[in-house]
């Protein structure tokens, strides 16, 4: 066991293991110290300032967050000169703040409104710098303001934890701002859209492109048949935009929330990743029975897609040609869906509810064909429902809208790491050898940034990876590269612990960031809901017998490839 | 701003910041270094080049490009083959340097930190050379002029398109 320190915070005896930080302490001691750019595991620099406390050895205030905790210290976090200083910290930042608060999104959710309420600031106290700068409006997926930023650079740290560096300080003292080299726009950038610079952001800097008006638009169109379906992450997070836990599950009232935006169908998006588990386990064995290009990557998540176009390109041949979900779906609804029930194509309006900024971009990719028409975050969801003036904790539980309802635990752990790879290894395993019962693949569960295990099935071992985190896809990759990683199969999301902690899921203040692990609560609950399912393999559910029975025939078909996979472009970018 | 994406500067040019690069890339902190003398071999540091050493170094371009504008003694832009320096210092500044800058700016067209389009002329502005006595000073290339007045900048920059005829 680590050696303890013994100190007082606020008078307050607490033991602390050695290395740990005053905040660390203070926490521990039920002491609240403020904090803007400090974000546990992603950013700790102790920049703002305003974790300054008054500890007994230290010249000066010094910063909570980075100050190591030592044996015998006093520390004063809530004396006049903090406060003063804490004060004057919120008031040189609002002074170079777009004081847009009245509509921006990020009012009453906004981490430099709280604290400076709570530290009673003049906004104006010092002169305000009015300069502006051009909103930049380059990418579809994300939208940054400049001048609401405040330079705690926690969207640089989420982004080079990425191993993207899209943005980075620039410039110096006064003038020193966050952008792009060059100050290129995003899209430009080597930005690959991840979103979770947004999730990071504690102002209105950054936030997705919003395509709100556009769907309420087509709701109101009578010439228009509007459909959503929501990605299974959606369910596990939507409630926290509500105020609820993190980790509930609030399927039936998002369905029933969804349906009272008006008049409009709800389907399951779960349904199209059993559908990619299908096409994803028959290219894999297709693969490995033909000597195919090895190992073969997933595909599903975009963010990942566009950083090896843009980084990797010679990894291309690896990633699965199937589309993500979203885009699956897009193409059976257009085609399939508009058959069966005799709808011209472009009369219906597809809109997807993605916990993720860069299924934005997808959706405007070329080769998807447009046939999403928008995709909105977790967060615009939330927005719509309010909007909509419904008291979200109060409807009812309602279920999916056929004819894609009945879908498969493997679909729904689709949101987390490692869900993919378990729900293509149960499908896979069962294609290559009939008898083979197991659906439980627990090695590939969990938080950690690479997960590795080896199966046998049908005689054969089958070694799979599984990351989340782009600097762990990094890693798979120099190690494919170099010869020093071997694997069969390997699944990557592009955020840390997949889905359900993807840039388009709600902000959450960093008081709960820095003390929930969000990654492995919200994926619990659908894990749960995996379990619960009478269907756990993607093959078994009846959607997916119908859609091959009627439709496809069988994976990997002509008809699968032309409406289902897809192919990638070479984008080097530095 | 110069971008000058394609390529930049001569084969010779590129060697040598190929040979820099790979000279220093294993030493910790290398990036000051490398910047330095990359701008010793090109004069300025466009984005070819950063993005060199940013590929070169494993490192992302936007932490390249916050070091270079975090220094001032970097350039992303070409200096002249006569490099002007109007020194803003004190003592200078008193006997009304802003004046001696505002008119080599109106002279070539050109704003302080730019280089004029034939690439005769940069101006930058320094603070102090040593010789205060001479105030307002500035410098072209090695040579001092003191005692300036907004008038005589005219024959004096003359005397250098003269002097590449």
């Amino acid at each position: 066991m680590a050696n303890m320190i013994n100190l007082k915070i606020n008078n307050i005896p607490v033991s602390v293991p050695e290395g740990s930080t005053v905040l660390d302490a203070a926490r521990k001691a039920g002491v609240v110290i403020p904090t803007l750019c400090y974000l546990k595991d992603v950013n700790c620099v102790g920049s703002c300032r305003m974790c300054l406390v008054e500890a007994t050895g230290a010249r000066g205030l010094v910063a909570a967050c980075v100050y190591p905790a030592a044996e015998g210290m006093e520390v004063q976090t809530n004396t006049e000169k903090v406060r003063k200083s804490r004060r004057m910290t919120l008031e040189l930042m609002l002074s170079k703040h777009k004081k847009e608060c009245l509509a921006c999104e990020r009012a009453g959710n906004c981490e430099l409104q709280r604290l400076s309420i709570e530290y009673n600031c003049d906004p104006n106290y010092f002169a305000s710098d009015d300069t502006r700068h051009p909103i930049d409006v380059s990418a579809p997926y994300v939208v940054r303001d400049r001048d609401k930023c405040i330079n705690c650079m926690r969207c640089v740290a989420a982004c080079n934890k990425q191993a993207v560096g899209a943005i980075g300080a620039i410039g110096r003292g006064y003038n020193a701002h966050v952008g792009s080299a060059f100050e290129m726009d995003l899209m430009s950038s080597v930005c690959v859209g991840c979103g979770q610079c947004v999730v990071a952001c504690p102002v209105g800097a950054l936030k997705e492109r919003t395509t709100v008006d556009e769907v309420w638009k087509a709701i109101s169109d009578p010439s228009k048949k509007v459909v959503f379906f929501t990605a299974p992450s959606v369910r596990a997070t939507l409630g926290e935009a509500f105020g609820l836990p993190v980790g509930t599950n609030v399927e039936g009232k998002m369905v029933a929330a969804i349906r009272r935006l008006g008049n409009v169908e709800v389907f399951n998006m779960d349904f199209t990743a059993d559908l990619t588990i299908m096409e994803e386990a028959a290219e894999l064995i297709n693969r490995i029975q033909t000597g195919g290009t090895m190992p073969m990557f997933t595909s599903c998540c975009p963010g990942w897609v566009k950083f090896v176009e843009q980084k990797y390109p010679e990894m291309i041949p690896h990633l699965s040609t199937c589309k993500s979900p979203q885009e699956m779906f897009g193409g059976v609804l257009k085609t399939y869906y508009c058959e069966k029930h005799g709808i011209d194509p472009k009369d219906l309006y597809v809109v997807s509810v993605i916990p993720c900024t860069a299924k934005k971009y997808e959706t405007t990719r070329p080769e998807m064909g447009g046939e999403v028409d928008t995709a909105l975050t977790t967060r615009e969801l939330a927005r719509m429902i309010k909007t909509a003036g419904l008291d979200f904790n109060s409807l009812p539980e309602e279920a999916f809208d056929d004819p894609f309802a009945a879908c498969s635990g493997g679909g729904t752990i689709f949101g987390a790491s490692g869900g993919v790879m378990e729900a293509a290894l149960r499908v896979a395993a069962k294609m290559l050898d009939g008898a083979f019962e197991v659906v439980d693949f627990k090695e590939v569960r969990g938080t950690q940034p690479i997960k590795e295990a080896t199966y046998k099935v049908a005689g054969k071992e089958i070694k799979v990876a599984v990351a989340s985190g782009l600097t762990n896809a990094k890693e798979i990759i120099e190690g494919i590269k170099n010869g020093t990683r071997h694997y069969d199969f390997v699944e990557i999301m592009a955020c840390p612990g997949g889905c359900v902690n993807g840039g388009g899921q709600p902000t959450l203040p960093d008081s709960i960031r820095n003390s929930l692990d969000l990654k492995s609560l919200r994926a619990e609950a659908l894990y749960k809901s995996d379990k619960k399912n009478t269907y756990r393999r993607s093959d078994e559910t009846p959607v997916i017998k119908t859609i091959y029975d009627e439709y496809f025939g069988t994976p990997n078909s002509e008809k699968a490839h032309k409406v289902l996979h897809t192919h990638y472009h070479e984008d080097k970018r530095i | 701003m110069e971008q000058c994406e394609a390529k930049c500067g001569t084969a010779e040019q590129e060697k040598a910041l190929s040979a820099l690069i790979e000279a220093s890339r294993s030493t910790p902190g290398c990036l000051m270094h490398i910047l330095q003398e990359a701008q010793g071999i090109y004069g300025y540091l466009p984005m070819s080049v950063q993005k060199k050493i940013a590929e070169g170094l494993g490192i992302s371009l936007s932490e390249v490009y916050g070091v270079v504008t975090f220094y001032s003694q970097f350039s992303l832009k070409p200096k002249g083959k006569n490099r002007i320096s109007v020194c803003l210092g004190t003592a200078c500044y008193v006997k009304g340097s802003d004046k001696i800058l505002e008119e080599v700016e109106k002279e070539l067209g050109i704003k302080c930190g730019e280089c004029t389009e034939d690439g005769l002329f940069s101006i930058d502005s320094c603070r102090c050379v040593g010789a205060c006595g001479l105030a307002p000073v500035m410098m072209i290339g090695e040579e001092v002029y003191g005692r300036l007045t907004p008038d005589k900048v005219k024959g004096i920059l003359d005397s250098y398109k003269e002097a590449t005829k």
